[in-house]
């Protein structure tokens, strides 16, 4: 049985990574994540980790630094959030292509401009496609069992890929909940030593890691790069298996909330989750039949299986915690929509941007959502399918 | 030798472009940048050693019991001069290629 | 042991090796490869790479020219990747990861670009968290490898692609960063300024002592550049002898904040001797430009002095 304990999101993933004991830490401050190298730095103080914590100048030296030990042979993390990422940003990508199974923690913030220190997903979105496994926490104990599994994702020998576990800035990050913990020992069981097979520091077999790759050759090392996100998705349905037989948490690449009956759903990830879940039981009261699909892994996308996973509803809402300020649709849209297209399922779905820069989700604006799809089960009109909520507009 | 080419298929080639065989370089022949080449004229040579660290591109070897450098390794050397215009005895000719 | 020059060649492998892509005639080559000779044999290196004209040319994919382990990641931060290396290695020994027995030592190499420009950050921090580490830049004073832009360490006149000899303006307006004195700021234990001369005694030493000094330590080498300087390829080591004689460029070391001169001239060359061979200074010398020779000339003369104060007042007792 686990330790029951009360944690901030950020304590929770502060203390997942006191319990994997990384080599390396290399982090710069930023808010709302700015408290996981706090708690970090003061397990390195006392002495309860083995880890070397680099108080790097910039989240690009962060970046680098992990970069630099985890091609050393290392366990490299960190943790970061919005404009943090935003400066890493080139890093990110090279950390992807070098095939280092890095770990960040990142807290989920608006990027600026204008500055906002508040929550939205606008910082993860911009690194979509940057070659991470990128992983979503509705609250503080799926950031921490996230972040726990982490490594033997991201380090399995067909995926060597870095990794990004989100959750919300402040709505998580700084909120305390009831959290079950896995006892230390079982962790240091469950995660593993890491053995890579080249590294820097085998002075037995020096190799050189980034080189200049011309045209003859960066094609199929992107390839490679495609191949392994492919390969992950059998490894991390393998490790979540793993770890409900340690916890009895199940995971998957997605949760469905009362969505199996259900006419009408809504996707989203991360904390607005929990307010759907409290919104469908309201409605399910009033029998309407609603439902959730709460994403977990959005990088590798489940193409098929979150396809198949929606393909019976009448309609569906996908909300995006970030515009992509391309006169389309925000990136979860493109991506559940493009799924369906390509598996024939055909669900009229709408687009809602909400919660920009911290703006209050309230449970009445996700019921206005179900509410519209109700009207667009009846009616079969979308009318225009990129849609706002929780935006104050002048009256019509 | 190293097997990776621009005809190797992508299941063969190191992941992240890491190689495993540090110093293999030597495989990359890049005398044939030369359009002039210099000629040791080891009657001339006083052994001073000067011209061993100037060339960049190590083409001068040295030997281990001797201490005393050896022709030219034509297969690195591009031709640039250096070694020549360092010697202080003219013990080193600059020629073209052809010559 | 007295440096002897055949013995280091013969006996010490060579650990940059032939078969690199660098041009014909390059300035930083012999520079790095002596550096790197000065490492113990019997000892492993990581060597770190900004990315610029050495890493693009020692490293292409599949081959590189370097024996000991090596890495590249961006142009900006090759002194963040090294500090991680470095840190990786010593939280790995402390924890019994690594073999106990043997050293491994951590050398990052920049060009002006990513070290004087935008590498300074990352420099910077890696200096003052006192990472073990020896960082060389090897100065050419432009960008070479995008095709010789002016950096903060271009001297001032010179000709640039981006500070181009124009009818109004002529040449760099600015004169040239001290990048090593902003290391000395850091209060590190050891730096240098070097330049393969004569028989690389200066050099190796230097070398030597910045590897084998335990904290961070900065070598600021001199690496002309044939191409972007406009000097025939052959004249590499007299470019080298007259940026020495002339003062331009200073050997000099600074151990736990004490300068020492290394080499000082008999006679000071003038100035003009340095700039007359290089293309990039060519317009200095038409009818009319004198005053451009004789401002050079002041600020070489300036920084000379300075360095001949610095080394006077910080070994006062």
């Amino acid at each position: 049985m686990g330790i029951r304990e009360r944690l901030s999101g950020n304590e929770a993933a502060a203390t997942a990574m006191r319990q994997i004991n990384p080599d390396v830490v290399a982090a710069y401050p930023i808010t709302p994540s700015t408290e996981i190298p706090q708690y970090f730095s003061t397990f390195v103080a006392n002495g309860s980790v083995d880890s070397d914590f680099v108080a790097v100048e910039s989240e690009h030296s962060a970046m680098s630094a992990c970069i630099g030990a985890e091609a050393a042979g290392a366990r490299a993390m960190t943790a970061t959030s919005a404009n943090g990422l935003s400066l890493m940003w080139e890093m990110i990508y090279i950390a992807s292509s070098l095939r280092l199974p890095i770990v960040l923690s990142l807290v989920n913030r608006a990027v600026s401009g204008p500055l906002n220190i508040h929550n939205d997903h606008s910082d993860a979105m911009g690194v979509r496609d940057a070659g991470w496994i990128m992983l979503f926490s509705e609250n503080n104990q799926e950031a921490y069992d996230n972040t726990l599994m982490a490594h033997r994702i991201a380090e399995h020998k067909d995926v060597r890929l870095p990794l990004m576990v989100c959750q919300d800035g402040f709505i998580t990050s700084h909120s305390i909940e009831n959290i079950e913990l896995v006892e230390d020992d079982k962790v240091k069981e469950f995660v593993g030593e890491y053995h890579p097979e080249h590294y820097l520091l085998n002075k037995e077999e020096p190799i050189a890691v980034g080189p200049l790759d011309v045209q003859s050759y960066l094609f199929e090392h992107k390839a490679q790069q495609a191949e392994a996100m492919e390969n992950a998705k059998k490894v991390i349905l393998e490790v979540a298996e793993d770890f409900e037989k340690m916890t009895g948490r199940k995971y998957g690449f997605f949760e469905e909330y009362k969505l199996d009956d259900a006419e009408v759903a809504i996707v989203c990830m991360n904390s607005t989750a929990g307010t759907t879940k409290f919104v469908v039981d309201n409605l399910r009261e009033q029998g309407i039949k609603a439902g959730l699909l709460k994403l977990r892994v959005f990088r590798p996308f489940p193409v098929n299986e979150i396809a198949k996973a929606l393909s019976h509803l009448k309609a569906m809402a996908i909300l995006d915690k970030a515009s992509s300020l391309n006169a389309a649709g925000g990136a979860l849209y493109e991506d559940v929509t493009s799924a369906m297209y390509v598996n024939n399922y055909h669900v009229p779905a709408v687009n809602y941007v909400y919660g920009i820069g911290g703006r209050d989700t309230k449970a009445d604006e996700i019921e206005g959502v179900y509410k519209d799809l109700l009207e667009i089960a009846k009616t079969g009109n979308i009318d225009n399918p990129y849609r706002y909520f929780g935006l104050r507009r002048e009256a019509k | 030798m190293t097997e990776i080419n621009a005809n190797t298929p992508m299941e063969k080639m190191t992941p992240g472009g890491d190689i495993y065989t540090a110093g293999n370089a030597r495989e990359f022949k890049t005398g044939d940048w030369r359009s002039v080449k210099p000629v040791f004229l080891s009657e001339k040579c006083k052994q001073c050693g000067l011209c061993f660290p100037v060339c960049p591109d190590d083409a001068i070897p040295v030997n281990k019991e001797t201490l005393q450098r050896e022709d030219f390794n034509y297969d690195y050397c591009k031709g640039c001069g250096v070694c020549a215009k360092t010697c202080p005895f003219g013990a080193i000719e600059m020629r073209k290629e052809d010559e | 042991m007295a440096y002897n020059l055949k013995e280091v060649v013969a006996n010490k492998p060579s650990r940059f090796t032939s078969g690199h892509r660098m041009c014909a005639g390059c300035g930083a080559p012999p520079a790095a490869r002596m550096i790197m000779r000065a490492l113990k044999p019997e000892d492993h290196a990581v060597v770190a790479g900004a990315t610029g004209c050495m890493e693009v040319s020692t490293f292409i994919y599949p081959y590189t020219a370097w024996t000991d382990s090596f890495i590249h990641t961006a142009f900006e931060c090759a002194g963040a990747t090294i500090s991680g290396v470095e840190a990786a290695y010593h939280s790995m020994k402390k924890q019994g990861k690594l073999p106990q027995d043997g050293e491994t030592k951590f050398i990052a190499f920049g060009g002006d670009g990513g070290t004087y420009d935008i590498g300074l950050q990352s420099l910077s921090g890696a200096m003052e968290r006192r990472h073990d580490i020896t960082y060389v830049c090897y100065d050419n004073g432009a960008y070479m490898n995008t095709g010789i832009q002016r950096s903060s360490a271009t001297p001032k006149f010179a000709d640039t692609t981006t500070s181009p000899a124009g009818k109004v303006i002529p040449g760099k307006a600015q004169p040239r960063k001290d990048l090593a004195k902003i290391m000395v700021g850091h209060h590190i234990p050891y730096v240098a300024q070097t330049v393969g001369y004569m028989n690389f005694k200066d050099l190796y030493e230097k070398a030597e002592k910045a590897i084998y000094t335990e904290g961070p330590a900065f070598l600021n080498v001199l690496a002309p550049c044939p191409r972007g300087w406009g000097y025939p390829t052959d004249m590499l080591m007299q470019i080298n002898k007259l940026a020495v004689e002339t003062c331009y460029w200073p050997l000099y070391e600074v151990v736990n904040g004490k300068y020492k001169i290394t080499y000082k001239p008999a006679k000071k060359l003038p100035v003009e001797e340095f700039l007359k061979p290089q293309k990039r200074f060519r317009h200095m010398f038409k009818p009319g430009n004198e005053w451009m020779i004789e401002e050079f000339q002041k600020l070489v003369d300036e920084r000379w002095q300075e360095l001949l104060d610095l080394e006077e007042i910080t070994n006062r007792d």
